[in-house]
C-alpha cells in the first residue's frame, strides 16, 4: 500500500464549497428557477403498455383558453430506424423515440403530446382534452414473455438471427478455449440468478426551464449529468445548432446515471419556440417512476469450474438485461466486468439486450456490472465451499493482478485487487463471532472506470485568490475535491479557491459525469491549468527580479529564487504578483482541454453480515464493510460517501426493491412508499477501507471510485443469507413474503 | 381549477351544521396528512374543507372521573407522547399512534383522522380496538357513541352518517395487571404501511389472563376485532397452547388480499406471529410474567 502523506490539502476532508447552499437550502436546483412570462409544459403519457397510435387530435386543446402550444412527434427531428446515430452511449434514433413517441407508444407512461398553459392546471387539463386512437397491442414485460416464439413484437424492423426479435443486440468476449477450460475442471457450479428493473432513486425529479427568443437563441436551465449532453441532445431532436443553445447546469439533486439522457429539453424547447414563451417543465414523482430509466431486470446463467486446489480453469456467464422499449441495456457492463476479478484462462461472457414493454433503461452506477457480480460472485461463493475453502481464499488465489489479461482485453496494470482481499481477511469484522440466525457474507466487484473529454479553466483574481471552471456536474463532490487539488499545486488555503461548474457556453466541451470519470478527467485539466498558472507566475517574479524565470521556483503559495545562487530576493505572494499583473504582463489564467486517457479499473471487496427474523422472513443488514481501491483520496470524506451509498444502494437492490406490475402492465408502485428504497434505520453504520494504490497514469494518482461500491453488495448480502440460513437466493429481491416462502417450502 | 372554502370553526356545532349543510363534497381536516395528500394526487377534490383544530373539546387530552382518558379526535400523535400520564397507563396505544409516519408527520397526524380515513392498514386503529375505545360522534341529529370497530365500513368508507364528526375516543379505566401492546410488520424499519398489524391488550391476575382484546389490521377490508384470539387467551396463563390457539385464531380470522404489499399466504401467517409476539408485550407490561 502507497499511502502519500506529506500533502497539505490532497487528503484533507476540507469543507466542500456547495455546502452552506445545500444545507440552507439557497441551493439553486432546476426547479426553483423561474423567468417573466413563463409558462408551464405538461406530458399526456400513453396509458397502455403497446399500441399502435392511429391519430392525435389536439384541436380541443389548443382551443382550451391558456393553452400556448401543443407539440407531438411530429415536432421532433425524425431518426430514421435504419441508420444509428450515436452521442455518446445514446442513439438518437431510440431517443427521438423515447422522448415521444411516434409509430407506437411503447410502454405505460410514454410521453404522446406535450401542452404549454399558463397554468399548470390548464396545461393538466388540456392534456385531457386531446385525443388519441389508440390500437392496443399485446404487450410483453418480462424477459421470458419477450422471448417466447410467438412473443409480441416491439420492432417488427429490429431483427435478430434474421427473424423479427425482441433481442435487440449480443455482445460476446472470450479468451481462452471455454469447451477445454471446462473438460479440465473438476469441480463445475453452474446457476441460474434473476434481479428485478429497480430505479435510480434520485430524490430531485427531472426539471428543466427553456427560453427560445426569437431568432433560436436557447437557454436552458436544467438538472442534468452534463450540460453538453443535454445541448447535444437537444440540438439534435429540435434541429437549433448547438452554437444557438446555451445549456445551464442546476445544482443536481442526484442522479447516479439516471440524469445521463434528456426527457423534458426537446419537448420544453419545442415548446418555448412555438409559444415565445419560457416553459418549464418538472416531472412529478410518479411520471419519474413510470417513464425515467430504471437500470435493467436480467436473468443471468453462470458456470465456473476449478480445480480441486481451488485454481479456476474455465467460467462462463449468459446475461439477459432488459432495455425496456428502445434498445440499449447495459450488457457491456455484466459482460466485460463479472470476471474481471480473476485470472481465468478460459472465458466466454455472453450478453443479449431485450426488449420489453417497459421504460427504456438508463444508466445506473456500474450500468450492468452489479447485475453480472451478483450471478458470478455468487457461484464464486458456492465454490468456496464445495471446496470447502475460504470464500476470501478462493478469490485470492484466482485474483487478477498486474499483468493479469482480462476476458474484456486489457492487461491489468498495478492494480489494487488484491490488496482489497487482503484487507478484507485482516479486517476485524471477518473474523467477529455470529449469533443465531446470523450469517457472513463477501464478495467482489470491478468497474472499468472512464476517462474522456474536459476542460478547465483557472483563473487568478484581482485579489490574488483563485476561480477554478470545470464543465461536469458535479454529483459526488468533485468541487471539494478539485478546490483540494488547485490549493495543493499552488500552496494556498483550499478556502481561497472556489470552483463553479460552467455552462456549455463558458467553458470548454466536457464529457458528462459518469463513468468515474469526473475527478479523474478534471484533477487532470485542472492541474495542467494550474501549472501554466504556476508558470507564469514564476515568468513574471523573475521579471520583477530580472533573472531567469529557471532561477524562480513556487513554493507555498509565493515566488522563490530557486538557489542562494539566484540572488537575494523577498519572495513573491500571489497576491503580490496579482496586484503587479497589470504592469507586468495582463491576466493570469490557464484552461487546458483534453481527451484525458489512463483511467484504470476499480475493485472493491465487501463483507456483510445479516440476521434473518425466519418468523417474518425478514433480512436485515447488521455490519458491512466496504473495501475498496480508491487509487488516491483527494477528500476521502467524499470517497467514503461514494462507498456507502453505493452500499445502501445495494441493499436496496437486495432486499426489497422492484417494480410491480399490475395486470394491465402498469407499474403499481410508481412511488417511494411502495418502492421500498431503504431509509436510514434500515442500515447499519456502513464501514469504509481505503486501500490506496495510486494510479500511475494520474497526476494526483485518482482512479473513479463512484460506481465500484454497488457492484458486490448483492451478492454479498446473498451469501450472507445463506450463510445465516444455509439456503441460497437466486432471485431478487430478498423481499419478506419471498424468503418466508422460500423458508416454508424447504422446511 | 375549482374554487375550496376553508372554515376553521371553533365550536363543534359550527363545524357540524357547515360540514352537514355541505353535503358530500365538504371535508373534515384534521392533520390533513391523508387529506392533503389525496388533494394533491387528485383523488379527493372538496369543495369545503372544516378545519377541526380550532374546537377545544377536539384537541383535548382528559382524564375521566372513572381513571379513563377522553382523546379529542383532532389530537396529534407528539401530543398525545408529551401527555405525562398517557402513555404510562396505555402504552400500547401510544405506540400505535407514534408509528404513523415520521417526526414531521407526528406533528400534525391524529387517531381521529387515521380512523376516519379508513385505511385496513391504519396503525392506532388495532391498537384502539385492543384497548376496547369507545368513540364520540356529534350530527345534525347530536351525539352518540360506538366502539372504535364499528367505525370503518371498508377502504376509504366509514359508518358515520352524513354530516357526522368524530369528537373523541374514550378509553375505559384500567384493572391492575393490565398491559397493551401494538406491533407491526412492515418490510422497512420506518417509513412504511402496515403489511400486518397487531395490537393486544389484557388483565392478568395471578399469571392468569382474565380479560384480552385483539385488534388485527391489513388483513381484511377492515380493521378486525378477533374474539376467538381474545377468547384463546382469557383463563389461560399465556402458555404456549394458547397463543398458538390465538395465533391460529388471527390467521383464521384473516381475509386478505394479493396486492402489492404482500401475499394472501404471507399476511396470513405472519398474523398469527405477530399476536404472540405483541401478547408477549402487553403480558411484560402487564407485569404478570
Ligand atoms: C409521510 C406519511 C407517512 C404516513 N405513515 C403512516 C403510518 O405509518 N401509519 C398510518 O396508519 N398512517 C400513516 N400515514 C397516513 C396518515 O398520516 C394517518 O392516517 C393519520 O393518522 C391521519 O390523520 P390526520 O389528522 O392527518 O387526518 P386528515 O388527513 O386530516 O384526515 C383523514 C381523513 O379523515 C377525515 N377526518 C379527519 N378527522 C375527522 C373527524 N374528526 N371526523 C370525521 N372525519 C374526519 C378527513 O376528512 C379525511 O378524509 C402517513 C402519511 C404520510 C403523509
Amino acid at each position: 500500500m502507497n499511502v502519500i502523506t506529506n500533502n497539505k490539502w490532497i487528503g484533507q476532508r476540507t469543507i466542500r464549497p456547495d455546502g452552506v447552499d445545500k444545507v440552507t437550502g439557497r441551493a439553486a436546483f432546476a426547479a426553483d428557477t423561474t423567468m417573466p412570462g413563463m409558462i408551464w409544459g405538461k406530458i399526456l403519457r400513453s396509458p397502455h403498455p403497446h399500441a399502435r397510435i392511429k391519430s392525435i387530435d389536439t384541436s380541443k386543446a389548443l382551443a382550451l383558453p391558456g393553452v400556448k402550444a401543443v407539440v407531438t412527434a411530429r415536432d421532433i427531428v425524425d431518426f430514421p430506424v435504419d441508420k444509428s446515430v450515436m452521442l455518446g452511449i445514446q442513439d438518437m434514433r431510440w431517443m427521438c423515440r423515447n422522448v415521444m413517441a411516434r409509430e407506437k407508444a411503447l410502454f405505460p407512461g410514454h410521453p404522446v403530446a406535450a401542452v404549454a398553459a399558463t397554468t399548470e392546471a390548464i396545461a393538466a387539463k388540456a392534456c385531457e382534452l386531446i385525443e388519441v386512437d389508440y390500437e392496443v397491442l399485446p404487450w410483453a414485460i418480462e424477459i421470458d414473455d419477450a422471448l417466447k416464439a410467438d412473443a409480441p413484437i416491439l420492432h417488427e424492423f429490429n431483427k435478430f438471427e434474421g427473424k423479427p426479435s425482441n433481442i435487440a443486440g449480443k455482445l460476446e468476449v472470450k479468451k481462452g478455449d471455454i469447451a477445454q477450460g471446462f473438460k479440465e475442471a473438476e469441480v463445475v457450479i453452474e446457476r441460474t440468478f434473476t434481479t428485478r428493473p429497480v430505479h435510480q432513486g434520485y430524490i430531485e425529479p427531472h426539471a428543466c426551464l427553456i427560453s427560445v427568443a426569437a431568432d433560436n437563441k436557447t437557454t436552458i436551465w436544467s438538472s442534468s449529468q452534463g450540460q453538453f449532453m443535454v445541448r447535444a441532445m437537444t440540438s439534435y431532436l429540435t434541429g437549433i445548432p448547438q452554437s444557438d443553445i446555451r445549456a445551464i447546469p442546476a445544482e443536481i439533486g442526484g442522479g447516479f446515471g439516471g440524469k445521463t439522457i434528456v426527457y423534458l429539453e426537446p419537448l420544453a424547447t419545442l415548446l418555448a419556440k412555438k409559444s415565445g414563451r419560457p416553459v418549464k417543465m418538472v416531472m412529478t414523482r410518479e411520471e419519474v417512476m413510470r417513464a425515467t430509466g430504471p437500470t435493467s431486470g436480467s436473468k443471468s446463467t453462470v458456470k465456473i469450474g476449478a480445480k480441486k486446489d481451488g485454481t479456476i480453469v474455465a467460467a462462463q456467464g449468459t446475461f439477459y438485461l432488459q432495455a425496456g422499449a428502445l434498445p440499449g441495456s447495459p450488457i457491456r457492463g455484466a459482460v466485460g466486468c463479472s470476471f474481471s476479478p480473476y485470472d481465468i484462462p478460459n472465458v466466454l461472457s455472453v450478453g443479449y439486450d431485450v426488449l420489453s414493454n417497459r421504460s427504456k433503461v438508463a444508466a445506473y452506477r456500474a450500468p450492468g456490472a452489479p447485475i453480472g457480480a451478483f450471478a458470478v460472485e455468487c457461484v464464486m461463493d458456492e465454490l468456496a465451499s464445495a471446496l470447502k475453502m475460504d470464500p476470501l481464499e478462493l478469490r485470492l488465489k484466482n485474483a487478477a493482478r498486474q499483468g493479469t489479461k482480462a476476458a474484456h482485453g486489457p492487461v491489468f496494470p498495478r492494480i489494487g485487487y488484491v490488496e482489497t482481499l487482503e484487507a478484507a481477511k485482516a479486517h476485524p469484522h471477518y473474523a467477529a463471532p455470529l449469533g443465531k440466525l446470523q450469517g457472513r457474507g463477501v464478495a467482489s466487484g470491478f468497474w472499468f472506470n472512464a476517462g474522456g473529454e474536459s476542460s478547465a479553466q483557472v483563473n487568478i483574481t484581482e485579489d490574488g485568490n483563485v476561480v477554478v471552471t470545470t464543465g461536469h456536474p458535479d454529483i459526488g463532490g468533485s468541487r471539494a475535491a478539485i478546490a483540494n487539488v488547485c490549493a495543493e499545486l499552488l500552496g494556498i488555503d483550499y478556502r481561497r479557491v472556489s470552483v463553479l461548474i460552467g455552462d456549455t457556453a463558458t467553458v470548454g466541451f466536457s464529457n458528462l459525469t459518469g463513468g468515474s470519470r469526473v475527478l479523474f478527467a478534471s484533477a487532470m485539466v485542472v492541474t495542467q491549468s494550474t501549472e501554466k498558472v504556476i508558470t507564469t507566475l514564476r515568468e513574471r517574479a523573475a521579471k520583477i527580479w530580472e533573472i531567469d524565470p529557471e532561477a524562480v521556483k513556487w513554493e507555498n503559495g509565493a515566488a522563490h529564487p530557486a538557489s542562494p545562487n539566484a540572488g537575494q530576493f523577498e519572495p513573491l505572494t500571489l497576491a503580490e504578483l496579482a496586484a503587479k499583473a497589470p504592469q507586468m504582463g495582463g491576466p493570469i489564467g490557464a484552461g487546458v482541454q483534453l481527451n484525458t486517457e489512463g483511467a484504470e479499473g476499480g475493485f472493491g471487496t465487501h463483507i456483510c453480515d445479516v440476521e434473518v427474523d425466519v418468523e417474518l422472513g425478514i433480512v436485515r443488514v447488521i455490519r458491512y464493510t466496504a473495501v475498496q481501491d480508491v487509487g488516491r483520496a483527494v477528500h476521502p470524506g467524499y470517497v467514503e460517501g461514494q462507498m456507502q451509498g453505493g452500499v445502501a444502494q445495494g441493499i436496496g437492490w437486495a432486499l426489497n426493491e422492484e417494480y410491480i406490475y399490475n395486470r394491465d402492465g402498469k407499474v403499481d408502485n410508481p412511488g417511494f412508499l411502495d418502492y421500498r428504497m431503504p431509509v436510514c434505520s434500515d442500515l447499519p453504520m456502513l464501514d469504509t477501507v481505503m486501500v490506496q494504490v495510486p494510479n500511475p497514469k494520474h497526476p494526483q494518482g485518482v482512479k473513479g471510485v463512484g460506481e465500484v461500491p454497488l457492484v458486490p453488495v448483492m451478492a454479498a448480502v446473498a451469501n450472507a443469507v445463506h450463510n445465516a440460513l444455509g439456503k441460497r437466493f437466486y432471485s431478487l429481491p430478498m423481499s419478506p413474503p419471498k424468503v418466508l416462502a422460500t423458508l416454508e417450502a424447504e422446511g | 381549477m375549482t374554487d375550496i372554502r376553508y372554515l376553521s370553526p371553533s365550536t363543534l356545532d359550527e363545524a357540524v351544521s357547515a360540514f352537514a349543510a355541505a353535503g358530500s363534497a365538504a371535508r373534515i381536516l384534521a392533520g390533513g396528512t391523508d387529506l392533503l395528500v389525496q388533494m394533491r394526487a387528485g383523488s379527493v377534490r372538496p369543495g369545503l374543507i372544516v378545519d377541526i383544530k380550532k374546537i377545544s373539546e377536539m384537541t383535548a387530552i382528559e382524564e375521566t372521573a372513572d381513571g379513563g382518558f377522553r382523546v379529542g379526535a383532532a389530537v396529534p400523535g407528539a401530543v398525545l407522547a408529551e401527555h405525562p400520564r398517557f402513555g404510562k397507563v396505555w402504552p400500547g396505544v401510544l405506540e400505535a399512534v407514534n408509528l404513523i409516519g415520521s417526526t414531521q408527520v407526528q406533528g400534525r397526524a391524529s387517531a381521529g383522522g387515521n380512523l376516519c380515513n379508513s385505511s385496513p392498514a391504519a396503525d392506532s386503529v388495532p391498537a384502539m380496538i385492543a384497548a376496547g375505545a369507545i368513540v364520540t360522534v356529534a350530527g345534525p341529529n347530536g351525539r352518540r357513541e360506538m366502539p372504535v370497530e364499528a367505525v370503518p365500513a371498508g377502504p376509504g368508507r366509514t359508518h358515520l352518517k352524513p354530516g357526522e364528526i368524530l369528537v373523541s375516543f374514550t378509553l375505559p379505566p384500567r384493572p391492575p395487571g393490565s398491559g397493551d401492546a401494538y406491533l407491526r410488520m412492515i418490510p422497512r424499519t420506518e417509513m412504511d404501511i402496515a403489511v400486518v398489524g397487531c395490537g393486544v391488550s389484557l388483565t392478568l391476575k395471578g399469571g392468569v389472563c382474565t380479560t384480552a382484546r385483539v385488534g388485527l389490521g391489513a388483513v381484511a377490508p377492515t380493521v378486525l376485532l378477533v374474539e376467538a384470539a381474545a377468547k384463546a387467551l382469557v383463563g389461560s396463563k399465556l402458555d404456549d397452547a394458547a397463543l398458538s390457539a390465538a395465533a391460529s385464531a388471527c390467521s383464521a380470522a384473516c381475509r386478505p388480499i394479493d396486492d402489492k404489499r404482500g401475499t394472501i399466504a404471507y399476511r396470513t401467517k405472519i398474523a398469527g406471529v405477530l399476536l404472540k409476539r405483541t401478547a408477549a408485550i402487553a403480558a411484560q407490561r402487564a407485569g404478570g410474567n
